[in-house]
């Protein structure tokens, strides 16, 4: 029971439930769609990126379970203010600390950022989960990169 | 008698020996995180009685080789065991001959082979198949392929709310260019058991041919092909208690035999040359390459199995666990059980309201419980059902009372968690 609680722990019901920048912001400049077609997540991510590719605002609309939910809300939380190349560096590194047991490294100036995203570690004994907690993310990414198609992760 | 019929029901819990049951299924002895496993997923996939699973390590150990072609000792005697096995489904289902008994590698590719065998040759654009809103992707995309191919039109039957087909509606859909009715028999999500013997009637009345999804409904109720009078029906053995790659494909002769090759290759031909090959009949035309031999004498085991239980002592047993786990589950605040036909198998689709069903699985798999939580293959019932996901759990005739207080203890450790 020690792995579902460190999954389930209160700092990802909360956000299950009351998700941060659950919203859609009217100057946003980029949006993509992902979904999980296996549990019938959807989740939109709205970005608003200045020419200097620093993410000035980030929102989600969508639904899912709680812990999509909740890495989605953690992700528009960290990422509002990060460049470009810190938001995929922190998505690298999120990715890795979901899937593996080697510990991730991240630049010093991320590390805050990291830390908080070690609450959804627990992902990492339910493989199946796993989709789950990576589906905000790989919809920002490709939000960045201007992607048309909907993401999918399954 | 119906003071009988009221006392059945109690009786069988001493009669239905559950316990020896149980034994005769390994894997249910063994452990998920440390708890006694709960296997709820049946409905998926069935566990393996101990008979099935010797009965392939017997073949593979003594009596293997392929089929059909050898002059040699084993191979005769696996083509032998392999074909009795053709008779043994025919008695199962109650098939004229074991001829209307063609072997797949699931219901999936038995409901392709229509499609491509007996449709594709001969319907024209804007020839009509009709569907349910309850069908599995296996007896949809099959038919959204043909109309790809040859522009024919799928015609969708809806359900009411409670999940039965609305009879009326399905009838008038029902025209002079409907070609096939292909409906289930047993809804995989809502468990919803179909009227087939009035669809049957309904569709042969205007000359319309109907195929059975029986691949839930062959586990949980039996079927009588030639009473229900159906001009195909198609299962699955690995649901059945058989290995997986195992399907069937029973068909009327007077449909198979004018129907071609599904595929081509060895096996299916009566002679090969360069300038133009002759195929066997049914059903060796539609078995192109060697079939999966061991799997196919273990569904043979497994058929043996059911039967040495008793058909009507598992469905008698399964209806008691539906009505328990019924209960059980609507004493939980907050849930929804989704399916509420008034003839239904032991399958129970439900939802919380506070808990997504793929956390309500991790949970469960965290007690030992093994629940689908999805959109069971049925992405357009769930536009209906007006749901993402439902969380389901699905019977079979090794799970016990005991199995439906677990998951009922298990879903309140949900609701603690995220009431």
């Amino acid at each position: 029971m020690s792995d579902l609680r460190d999954l389930y722990q209160e700092v990802i019901l909360d956000p299950g439930k009351r998700p941060r920048n659950f919203r859609h912001p009217a100057d946003a400049n980029r949006s993509a769609k992902g979904d999980n077609p296996l549990c019938g997540d959807k989740v939109t991510i709205y970005l608003k990126l200045t020419d200097a590719r620093v993410i000035e605002d980030v929102a989600f609309e969508g639904r899912g379970c709680a812990i999509s939910t909740a890495s989605a809300s953690l992700m528009t939380e960290l990422l509002k203010g990060k460049t470009e190349r810190e938001a995929n560096a922190l998505f690298g590194a999120f990715h890795q600390m979901c899937t593996q047991d080697e510990p991730a490294q991240v630049e010093a100036a991320l590390e805050d950022e990291f830390d908080r995203l070690q609450v959804l570690s627990g992902v990492r004994h339910y493989p199946m989960r796993v989709k789950c907690a990576t589906l905000a993310w790989h919809t920002m990414k490709a939000a960045l990169e201007g992607a048309a198609e909907p993401v999918r992760t399954e | 008698m119906s003071a009988t019929a009221a006392r059945t029901a109690p009786l069988l819990r001493n009669s239905y020996d559950i316990a020896a049951i149980r034994r005769d299924f390994p894997i249910l002895a063994t452990t998920v995180r440390g708890k006694p496993l709960v296997f709820l997923d049946s409905g998926a996939s069935a566990q393996k009685p101990r008979a099935v699973i010797d009965t392939v390590r017997e073949v593979y150990e003594s009596g293997y080789a392929n089929i059909h072609r050898g002059v040699y000792h084993l191979s005769q005697q696996a083509t032998e065991r392999f074909e009795a096995v053709r008779g043994k489904v025919a008695r199962f289902i109650n098939a004229g001959s074991s001829d209307e008994i063609v072997f797949t590698r699931n219901a999936t590719e038995a409901v392709n082979l229509v499609a491509q065998s007996f449709a594709r040759p001969f319907w024209k654009q804007g020839d009509e198949v009709v569907i349910s809103e309850m069908e599995h992707h296996a007896n949809i995309v099959p038919w959204q392929l043909l109309a790809q191919q040859i522009g024919v039109k799928v015609v969708v039957a809806p359900i009411d709310d409670r999940g039965e087909l609305i009879l009326e509606e399905f009838e008038k859909r029902l025209g002079a260019r409907t070609r096939l009715v292909a409906i289930t028999h047993c809804s995989n999500v809502l468990g919803t058991l179909t009227p087939a013997a009035e669809i049957v009637r309904l569709a042969h009345a205007r000359g319309i041919p109907v195929l059975l999804d029986g691949a839930q409904a062959v586990v949980h109720e039996g079927v009588d092909v030639r009473a229900l009078d159906a001009d195909f029906y198609v299962f699955t053995g690995h649901k059945l208690y058989a290995p997986s790659g195992t399907g069937v494909l029973y068909g009327k002769t007077e449909h198979l035999k004018r129907m071609p090759p599904y595929q081509g290759g060895g096996d299916m031909i009566a002679h090969v040359s360069f300038a133009g090959t002759t195929f066997r009949d049914p059903p060796h035309r539609f078995e192109a390459g060697t079939p999966a031999i061991a799997e196919v004498i273990g569904l043979g085991a497994a058929i043996d199995y059911v039967e040495g239980v008793g058909r009507e002592n598992v469905r008698a047993w399964e209806h008691e666990l539906r009505d328990y786990a019924t209960a059980r589950l609507e004493e939980i605040p907050g849930l929804t059980i989704y399916g509420r036909a008034r003839d239904k198998a032991a399958i129970l689709s439900f939802a919380l309201d506070c808990a997504h069903p793929h956390d309500i699985g991790t949970i469960l798999d965290d007690e030992g419980v093994a629940i689908r939580a999805g959109h069971h293959c049925a992405e357009p019932l769930m536009d209906r059902l007006g749901v993402p996901a439902t969380a389901r759990a699905s019977f079979a005739m090794y799970s016990s009372m005991e199995d439906v207080d677990a998951l009922a203890a298990a879903l309140r450790k949900v609701r603690e968690m995220f009431a």
